[in-house]
């Protein structure tokens, strides 16, 4: 055979370039990122599924990940850097940062790449063709509509944005100020940065739910194989072999000591060279006793079953319990009772960035730079499992390519510390996808238990939910989902009976943890399941049942809360039009009859902002330099939620400043103050009241300095305060602060919230946040096929801080509330690659029309409210209830596939 | 690390299989996608310089798919509407990059029961061609596809091309490929119907389901009872039982068996009537 030459020429962005040829085979993304140093072109699976990495190879979009590199020889390549930089390409950057196209961003090479290929064709696409062009890049966050609309807007000239002036920020579509990086491809992600002539980690994991195993011996395997600088084991753990999210629920080790509890676990750590060469695990000295796993929780609970954790015998978890009036009576009393019984399945984050991160030593500090939601938490987990000090350890967040709950759990970063402390070289690991899938958390399944009851008139007399969550092999925020299930349970609507249980039960099953919702969206699916079902039973039409039972200022929920700022019936009200338009258009259609039947379905949400009942600060800095900048320390992190502009609108308007006067430092646990985990749709409201307070008392300070009246204009000059456009403050002569700030403000707020009591009464969140969809659909009768149509989305989210910011969460929560009801299944060993695991693509996610309502609540920052997770809560129950309104089906069983849309259609008699 | 190889000529690749057991690539969609190592490895011969394996052209006996012409070409290439189903099925295999780079020859090579490029061409009497140190040869792609990813292409045969012959060119044909999402999506069922008219009546139809069978299968006893059908009835004929007798589906995480036959028959029906409409 021929040897290929030593050199492979080819033309990168416009310019000659050349690499050693020594693997023809390499994929290209692998030698854009590792040899060339490109890392704007993403790897989020190698394997074809994500389109991350695509490139333009000869103007063609393809996967960068499935070309071996000695195909571009004498070709052009354009990777995201060469978008970034044509003239040619600015509208389209410009286009995804107007339309919010980019969240966390993690997508957007890969898109910008498939659109730069179908622009090059096609100047003016339509709707269709942008979507069919992107149909092979995956984005998890957006709901892909924004980035249609940017895609087709590209041929706007390029000028940028005016800022919004000073005190006119909260309510603007300002663009993200941390957007221009992410089209450029210049975001760095956890797998971008690493210090080079390290090490490169990577796990042993189990391949069974349940096993014993026994290592052998590591030292001969490492002498054998190539590359290997250390391996650890639990024995190499200086400090706490244990990691978890919840005080007294800390229950995973690191590294699995004698036994393993799930697939995917792990019991080794490999540390190799990172010298450029493809290292493997195979041979790995590990023996398995497999042993009979407990698979779903019935097995758990089952009587004589093991106990996974000796702590806990009998295998709950955790118990959340919500009891008010006698649920028993009303519903022995009511005129219709409504029963479901329904069942979701495990259901994986699918991020586009797969958990990685870097680490290293600075001095006596621990650095450790990953992708989290959680930076504080990291720091002190880490710390206890390295046994350092926590001020030994800073944790840097990347750019987080997704998180949605399961970045909220440690991942890397103990590996990652343990590799650097005992080597004291540096390291870095990037999870495969399939790792990922397999060792990280899941959102719960659960099986549920709901009846009913409504009086003649169709007032809700009384709720009984009983929910037994698969909590998998360890904790993680289990007891989080057993306690908010039961306090949701009766959704926004006044239910003076209610008796709502749910458990988390360990099982072999993946550790499910925190996933955009904490359970509520599993629930919401059964109980508005059987507000369906009543409002027929009643006579009622369902909107109208919806609008009689929705709470309002005053009342009192199932925990006795009595709630102000109730946005509910409004967001209702909202729907209204669209809801008889669309119930007349489906009455129409299916009067034509075919195969083809319209249906229309709604469901409602609300969701309390915080933690439920503990106490959850955030707090925020501002200073202003003697140059004349203020310096917003931002320490709640972005995932793509969009934190960096919403909290940054907020501190500008309460300071009296422009937003752009303001230089981000952005979540670094040595630089930021803790503004607490992005998570519980919290950051809007709790670290927003933060900046809400910095921002004020900032001013404030200056005010003083100057003397001024409350109402006085300030302006930032360099070097100066300018007061009302009349006087000035010299900063040259302030005296500078240990951080070199000549003002400085910090305030810290915590909501006041109260424990829950035995029966689950108190008052768990200082405010909600509430929304209803609509969805019409069609559903074909003979295959089982659902085709969504249209989705209006109404949410009270208090103030509307950033429209696009809200209407991209709406959006990306409505994409992922369809891939909650019509296709995500993760099965252990069977779905472990996004392949076979299915997420929405660009085709699956319907016109989207966004209503924001505004009913402002006193406790939050300028009247806000958070929006994150109740976005996807009604999506899927919305979709369900439309196909039994289009067919009859009753769906007992999440994700709502063909086959068993079809057997449901059938059960119910109806066509096909 | 692999020992690569991307000739120019038939002869240079033949002498290259000849010297041992080499991997075949050509877009790499399946190869790299079943691998979690930064490249390939052993023996790598690459067919995509291979001139004689690309191109789709009308020849004396039909059309002459070249194996290594991806699905991008497929479906931008003048086919006459027999071809139809085969130009569907182009644009559903991935998204537009794996369709950029994703061949023919691949797809039957690799043989995976959901592979949305048999369908068609078995409806189409499809027959590929093979090339190795002992010559070339031809089979009916039925007989080549020999179980899931079992093929009888020997381990030192290239595949060179697939030829349509002049015959099963008559007619149109649809497809139809049923999935969970839109986009990027393996076949729960696929099936392919080609059906030609003369006076007024069925005069030739063919028949093909996917994905529920070992490998993707023709129904002649279903096609036989076609024959002879007003169009307009043609996709009434096609029974639910006769389809199912036909099949041999699986259940799995995708849909269950007994779906599967049933979509298959509905689908099948849809397609007859597009193609016969
Ligand atoms: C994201 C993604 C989505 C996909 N979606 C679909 C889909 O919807 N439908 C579908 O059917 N497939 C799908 N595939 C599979 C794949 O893209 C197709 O099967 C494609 O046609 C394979 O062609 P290739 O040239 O890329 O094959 P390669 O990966 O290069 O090769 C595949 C196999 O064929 C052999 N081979 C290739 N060429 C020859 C030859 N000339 N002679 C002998 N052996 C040869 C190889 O040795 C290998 O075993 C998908 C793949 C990915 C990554
Ligand atoms: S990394 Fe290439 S498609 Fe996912
Ligand atoms: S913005 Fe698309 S994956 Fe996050």
């Amino acid at each position: 055979m021929n040897r290929p030459a030593p050199r492979l020429s080819f033309t990168l962005n416009g310019a000659p370039a050349q690499v050693a040829a020594d693997d023809p085979t390499r994929r290209l993304s692998d030698v854009l990122r590792e040899t060339l140093g490109l890392t704007g072109t993403k790897s989020g699976c190698d394997a074809g599924d994500c389109g991350a990495c695509t490139v333009l190879v000869d103007g063609a979009a393809v996967c960068a990940c499935l070309m071996p590199v000695a195909r571009v020889a004498g070709r052009s390549v354009t990777t995201v850097e060469g978008l970034a930089t044509d003239p040619a390409m600015a509208g389209l950057r410009a286009a995804f940062l107007r339309h919010g196209a980019a969240q966390c961003g993690i997508c957007t090479p890969g898109m910008l790449a498939a659109a730069a290929a179908l622009l090059a064709a096609n100047a003016a696409p339509s709707p269709a063709e942008a979507e069919a062009a992107i149909g092979g890049v995956l984005c998890r966050c957006t709901g892909y509509r924004k980035i249609v609309a940017a895609i087709c807007d590209a041929g706007r000239p390029a000028a940028a944005p005016a800022p919004p002036p000073a005190g006119a920020a909260v309510g603007a579509r300002m663009e993200r100020p941390d957007g221009p990086p992410k089209v450029a491809g210049a975001d760095r992600f956890g797998a971008d940065v690493w210090r080079p002539g390290g090490l490169r980690l990577r796990a042993v994991r189990s391949p069974h739910a349940r096993a014993a195993f026994a290592l052998g011996d590591i030292g001969a395997w490492a002498a054998a194989t190539g590359g290997v600088a250390a391996v650890f084991t639990a024995a190499d753990i200086p400090g706490r072999n244990a990691m978890g999210t919840i005080p007294g629920y800390i229950d995973q080790p690191v590294l699995a000591e004698r036994h393993v509890r799930f697939r995917g676990e792990a019991v080794a750590l490999v540390a190799f060279e990172d010298d450029g060469a493809d290292r493997d695990l195979s041979g790995f000295p590990v023996t398995w006793t497999p042993l009979p796993a407990l698979d779903a929780p019935a097995a758990a609970l089952s009587p004589g079953a093991p106990a996974l954790h000796d702590a806990r015998p009998g295998n709950v978890l955790a118990a959340g319990l919500v009891r008010r009036g006698d649920a028993a009576a009303a519903l022995a009393g009511a005129a219709h009772v409504a029963e479901i019984r329904i069942a979701t399945g495990f259901v994986e984050h699918a991020y586009v960035e797969p958990e990685a991160g870097a680490a290293w030593m600075e001095g006596g500090t621990l650095v450790i730079r990953a992708c989290t939601q959680a930076p504080a938490m990291d720091r002190d987990e880490t710390a206890a499992i390295l046994g350092l000090p926590p001020g030994r350890v800073r944790i840097l967040p990347s750019a987080v390519g997704g998180g949605f709950g399961s970045k909220l759990d440690l991942s890397v970063q103990p590996y990652l510390g343990l590799a650097v402390l005992r080597t004291g070289r540096p390291a870095r690991m990037t999870y495969s996808r399939t790792e990922s899938m397999m060792a990280t958390t899941k959102r719960h399944p659960a099986a549920m238990t709901v009846r009913a009851g409504c009086d003649a008139e169709g007032r809700l007399v009384a709720l009984d939910f009983d929910g037994v969550f698969d909590t998998g092999a360890y904790a993680s925020w289990g007891p989080t989902v057993a306690n908010r299930v039961p306090v949701h349970a009766t959704g926004p609507y006044r239910v003076p009976h209610v008796h709502a249980r749910a458990r988390g039960v360990y099982t072999n099953n993946p550790v499910a943890g925190a996933f955009r919702g904490f359970g509520v969206p599993q629930a919401t699916i059964a109980v508005e399941a059987a507000y369906d079902r009543l409002a027929e039973a009643a006579g009622i039409d369902r909107l109208a049942f919806r609008r009689l039972n929705a709470l309002r200022d005053g009342d009192a929920t199932a925990t006795g809360q009595v709630l102000a700022g109730v946005g509910i019936d409004a967001c209702l009200a909202a729907l209204e039009p669209r809801w008889q338009q669309a119930l007349a258009e489906a009455a129409a259609a299916n009067r034509a009859g075919g195969p083809l039947r319209r249906g229309v379905g709604v469901a409602s949400c609300w969701y309390g902002c915080g933690n439920t009942g503990l106490p959850n600060p955030s707090t925020i800095r501002i200073g202003i330099t003697p140059g004349g900048r203020a310096v917003l320390h931002q320490g709640a992190t972005d995932i793509g939620q969009g934190s960096n502009g919403v909290i940054l609108q907020i501190a500008a308007d309460a300071a009296g400043l422009p937003a752009d006067a303001f230089d981000l430092i952005g979540p670094d646990t040595h630089l930021t103050p803790d503004a607490g985990k992005t998570s519980a749709s919290r950051q809007t409201f709790v670290s927003g009241r933060a900046a809400e307070a910095a921002g004020r008392a900032l001013r404030a300070a200056i005010l003083r300095q100057a003397n001024a009246g409350e109402g006085a204009r300030i302006a930032l000059a360099p070097g100066a305060i300018g007061i009302d456009g009349a006087r000035r403050i010299d900063l040259a002569a302030l005296p500078v602060d240990a951080d070199g700030y000549v003002f400085r403000a910090e305030a810290t707020y915590d909501p006041p919230t109260s424990p829950l009591d035995a029966d689950g009464q108190g008052v768990p969140y200082a405010l909600h946040g509430y929304g209803a969809q609509m969805v019409e659909l069609s559903v074909d009768t003979a295959l089982g096929t659902v085709a969504l149509h249209r989705i209006t989305a109404a949410h009270d989210l208090g103030r509307a801080i950033n429209p696009t910011l809200a209407e991209g969460q709406i959006e990306g929560g409505i994409a992922q509330g369809i891939g909650l009801a019509l296709m995500e299944d993760y099965l252990p060993g069977r779905t472990e690659n996004l392949h076979d695991y299915l997420i929405p693509t660009a085709g699956d996610v319907p016109q989207v029309d966004s209503i924001l309502v505004e009913v402002p609540h006193p406790e939050g920052p300028f009247g806000a409210k958070g929006l994150g997770e109740h976005v996807l809560i009604p999506t899927a129950p919305a979709i369900l209830n439309a196909i039994r309104h289009a067919t009859g089906a009753e769906i007992d069983r999440l994700p709502a596939l063909p086959h068993r849309v079809l057997a449901a259609i059938r059960a119910a008699g109806g066509a096909g | 690390m692999a020992d690569y190889i991307r000739p120019a000529t038939l002869a240079d690749a033949v002498s290259a299989l000849s010297a041992g057991p080499c991997t075949v690539l050509a877009g790499g969609s399946d190869l790299y996608a079943a691998t979690g190592a930064r490249g390939l490895s052993g023996r790598v011969l690459d067919v995509t310089a291979l001139a004689d394996l690309r191109g789709i052209a009308a020849t004396a006996e039909g059309i002459r798919i070249g194996a290594a012409a991806t699905w991008a070409e497929v479906a931008a290439a003048p086919l006459p509407p027999a071809c139809d189903a085969l130009r569907a099925a182009a644009r559903t295999v991935g998204g537009v990059q794996v369709q950029a780079v994703g061949t023919v020859a691949g797809n039957l090579c690799n043989a995976s029961p959901a592979a949305d490029g048999v369908p068609p061409l078995l409806a189409l009497d499809a027959a590929v061609e093979l090339l190795g140190p002992a010559g070339a040869r031809r089979l009916p792609l039925a007989a080549f596809l020999t179980g899931p990813r079992q093929t009888a292409r020997r381990a030192d045969e290239v595949m060179t091309a697939v030829h349509i012959p002049a015959p099963a060119l008559a007619g149109r044909s649809a497809f139809r490929k049923l999935g969970a999402r839109r986009h990027l999506v393996i076949s729960i069922v696929m099936v392919a119907a080609r059906v030609a008219v003369a006076d007024g009546r069925v005069a030739q139809a063919a028949l093909a389901v996917g994905a529920c069978s070992p490998v993707a299968r023709r129904l002649p006893a279903v096609e036989a009872a076609l024959a002879g059908a007003a169009p307009a009835e043609a996709a009434g004929r096609i029974a639910d039982a006769a389809v199912a007798a036909a099949l041999d589906p699986i259940g799995d995480v995708r849909a269950t068996a007994e779906y599967r036959a049933a979509a298959a028959a509905e689908l099948l029906r849809r397609a007859v009537a597009e193609a016969a409409g």
